[in-house]
């Protein structure tokens, strides 16, 4: 008999099952390999929604692999957090499934069966990190996740293979220090579960090996979110990968690493190391606002959309990872951290996908390239305007959200200063997304010979483009009449978090 | 200070190496060299994690009533499993890497690194 608690189990198994099952079938016919990746992601999206319902309302499902007990076996654990992150990574999934169908009969056309039963593993391998409990299966996840998306990104062939390389070198050091770390902690332990590990760790605060341990799980995890100083892989893997898959990079899969790294700070170190032992998050909130500096300086340089676009992913890191360093010293704990990895989906997988748009018609990369874009397509460019406009923070959008929530945090802690930067990287947003809007919409006069014939997207392309257009405002007006209060209360409750120290 | 590092010599063993790997695969320019180094460097966290798992004395983990009779005293199998899984990530990663590797000669007709960006830069960031 099936019951929600085997749930977090399947959605993995059913997406390893049907990247084989593509491969068999696509092998017979091209066609059938992106309808089974569809109906994977829909039924795996419907049975996450199920699972957070549960989760709510009954509580925390752990489910034991081979009914060995948790120190022996591997434990599945799904708590609130999990299960708001696996709906998250689902839906954007869902929607890239559905817009790679065009796009990559366009893109891609001899290479369909092998790009959907990746994509299926991409989704296991993102699936597996956000259910797992067991630290050494979040790692072997990480890497299921990490190394189908060097071979995607890699697909379009000339300069992604480059792109893809750098990651790879950059992805596997992240992940061999994120392996050290649980050798670390094993060595002292000789346990691999969270929970488990979360009680044995704690009279062993002072140690110097835990502490090692934390330093190498922050700074592998740190490659592959691409926070500041490491995101030199970032702009190039997402500019040159094929649209859903930046979209999915973008929105999700540094998401996910975050995700791991707020589990294992979390989690398995608790809120009394980090705040009494390894007092590492301030340097994180500097960090992360030189990152929003950074990026969106090195946006404006960009005359390519993608790769700004890719930019601004580094900023958004600083966005997040923000709300995770002042997560500790408010009452609002990892609320605005978790509410701008949903709304960073949102807004970047719109985003990413209205470029790819561009690309799929006229091969458009470049901005100046964009003139009259406005008139010839446009239901894109609509979609393309509220999604700047979130990005830029005009109420009630996501992004306006994400930044109110961040300078209420700020000045709970006492840092104005964030509060300044946050207003500097907003009009440094509103300078180069503006750019565009401008070269869509209002450069046309001089040299309508320039002009590219267009017209609109097919249907199916431009339907996941308008859903995530119209949920910027949407989910913005849903945060603020404040519908997920009691998921983000549970998050915080669960860690300790949103009592002031 | 001679007594710590002949006695705790398995560990000076994997940062060595380990910092060779590093060292390869931030310097080298040849792409060849540079998954070399990641394979060093990722095969010196095995050794580590093996070593971990060694007891002095210790025998192969295999439990019968003969073995418990006679007292015999095991190493810890688990880093050995963790491993064995960890080594086929590290194959993986490497299968990916060598066939990226493969692609980009066919394109560029060089694996040195230097050339690659060379070649890019005279094409123009055009992504086509």
């Amino acid at each position: 008999m099936l019951s929600i608690e085997q749930f977090p189990l399947l959605i993995v198994v059913i997406s390893l099952l049907s990247a084989f099952t593509i491969l068999i079938l696509g092998w017979l016919n091209e066609k059938f390999s992106c309808y089974i990746s569809i109906a994977t992601v829909l039924l795996q999206f419907i049975m996450s929604i199920l699972v957070l319902n549960h989760v709510l309302t009954v509580g925390t499902i752990h489910y034991w692999l081979g009914g060995w007990k948790p120190p022996w076996g591997i434990e599945y654990a799904v708590d609130a957090m999990n299960a708001y992150m696996l709906v998250t990574l689902l839906f954007l999934g869902l929607l890239c499934a559905v817009y790679s169908k065009k796009n990559i009969e366009h893109e891609l056309p001899r290479k369909r069966v092998s790009f959907y039963t990746i994509y299926q593993l991409l989704i296991t391998g993102l699936c597996g990190v956000v259910v797992t409990g067991d630290i050494f299966n979040m790692f072997v996840f990480i890497e299921i996740m990490s190394i189908s998306s060097y071979a995607l990104i890699a697909s379009r062939g000339k300069i992604a293979l480059k792109a893809s390389f750098t990651y790879l070198i950059m992805g596997s050091i992240g992940a061999c220090f994120f392996l050290l770390g649980i050798g670390f902690l094993y060595s002292v332990t000789g346990s691999l579960n969270m929970h488990d590990l979360s009680i044995l760790l704690s009279p062993l605060y002072g140690n110097k090996v835990v502490q090692a341990a934390f330093v190498f799980f922050i700074v592998g995890l740190s490659i592959k979110m691409a926070l500041f100083p490491l995101h030199t892989w970032l702009p190039d893997a997402h500019a040159f990968a094929p649209a859903e898959i930046s979209a999915m990079l973008s929105g999700i899969i540094i998401a996910v690493s975050t995700y791991a790294f707020i589990r294992v700070a979390f989690s398995v170190f608790t809120l009394k190391f980090i705040m009494m032992y390894l007092p590492i998050f301030d340097i994180i909130c500097w960090v992360s606002i030189i990152a929003m500096l950074y990026g969106s300086v090195l946006a404006i340089t960009q005359t390519n959309l993608k790769r700004m676009l890719a930019y601004s992913s580094v900023a958004n890191m600083g966005y997040i990872m923000l709300g995770v360093g002042l997560s500790t010293s408010t009452t609002m704990g990892l609320t605005p951290a978790l509410m701008h990895i949903l709304n960073h989906a949102v807004m970047k997988g719109c985003l990413f996908m209205v470029a790819g748009a561009f690309i799929y018609k006229a091969d458009l990369w470049d901005i100046e390239d964009f003139r009259g874009l406005g008139r010839k397509m446009p239901y894109t460019t609509f979609a393309f305007i509220l999604a700047a406009l979130a990005m830029i923070g005009m109420p009630p959008s996501v992004g306006f959200v994400t930044k109110l929530y961040l300078i209420i945090a700020c000045m709970e802690a006492d840092q104005f200063i964030f509060v300044v930067a946050i207003f500097v990287s907003t009009l440094l947003i509103v300078y180069y997304f503006w750019r565009v809007i401008e070269y869509m919409y209002i450069r046309v006069g001089d040299g309508d010979d320039k002009e590219v014939e267009v017209d609109e997207v097919p249907t199916s392309m431009l339907i996941p483009i308008l859903i995530l257009g119209v949920l910027c405002f949407v989910i913005g007006i849903i945060w603020l009449i404040d519908i997920p209060l009691p998921l983000m209360d549970a998050v915080n409750s669960l860690f300790g978090l949103g009592v002031m120290p | 200070m001679i007594d710590l590092i002949l006695a705790k010599y398995n560990y000076w063993t994997f940062i060595i190496l380990m910092l060779i790997g590093f060292y390869a695969m931030i310097a080298k320019e040849n792409l060849i060299k540079k998954v070399i180094g990641l394979s060093i460097f990722q095969t010196a966290i095995f050794l580590f994690y093996i070593s971990l798992g060694d007891v002095i004395g210790g025998t192969a983990p295999i439990v019968s009533d003969e073995t418990i009779s006679k007292g015999y005293i095991y190493v810890n199998p688990l880093p050995h499993v963790l491993i064995l899984t960890a080594i086929v990530v590290a194959v993986a990663t490497l299968a990916v890497a060598l066939a990226l590797i493969i692609r980009m000669y066919e394109e560029y007709g060089t694996i040195e690194e230097e050339e690659i960006v060379k070649i890019e830069r005279e094409r123009g960031i055009t992504c086509q």
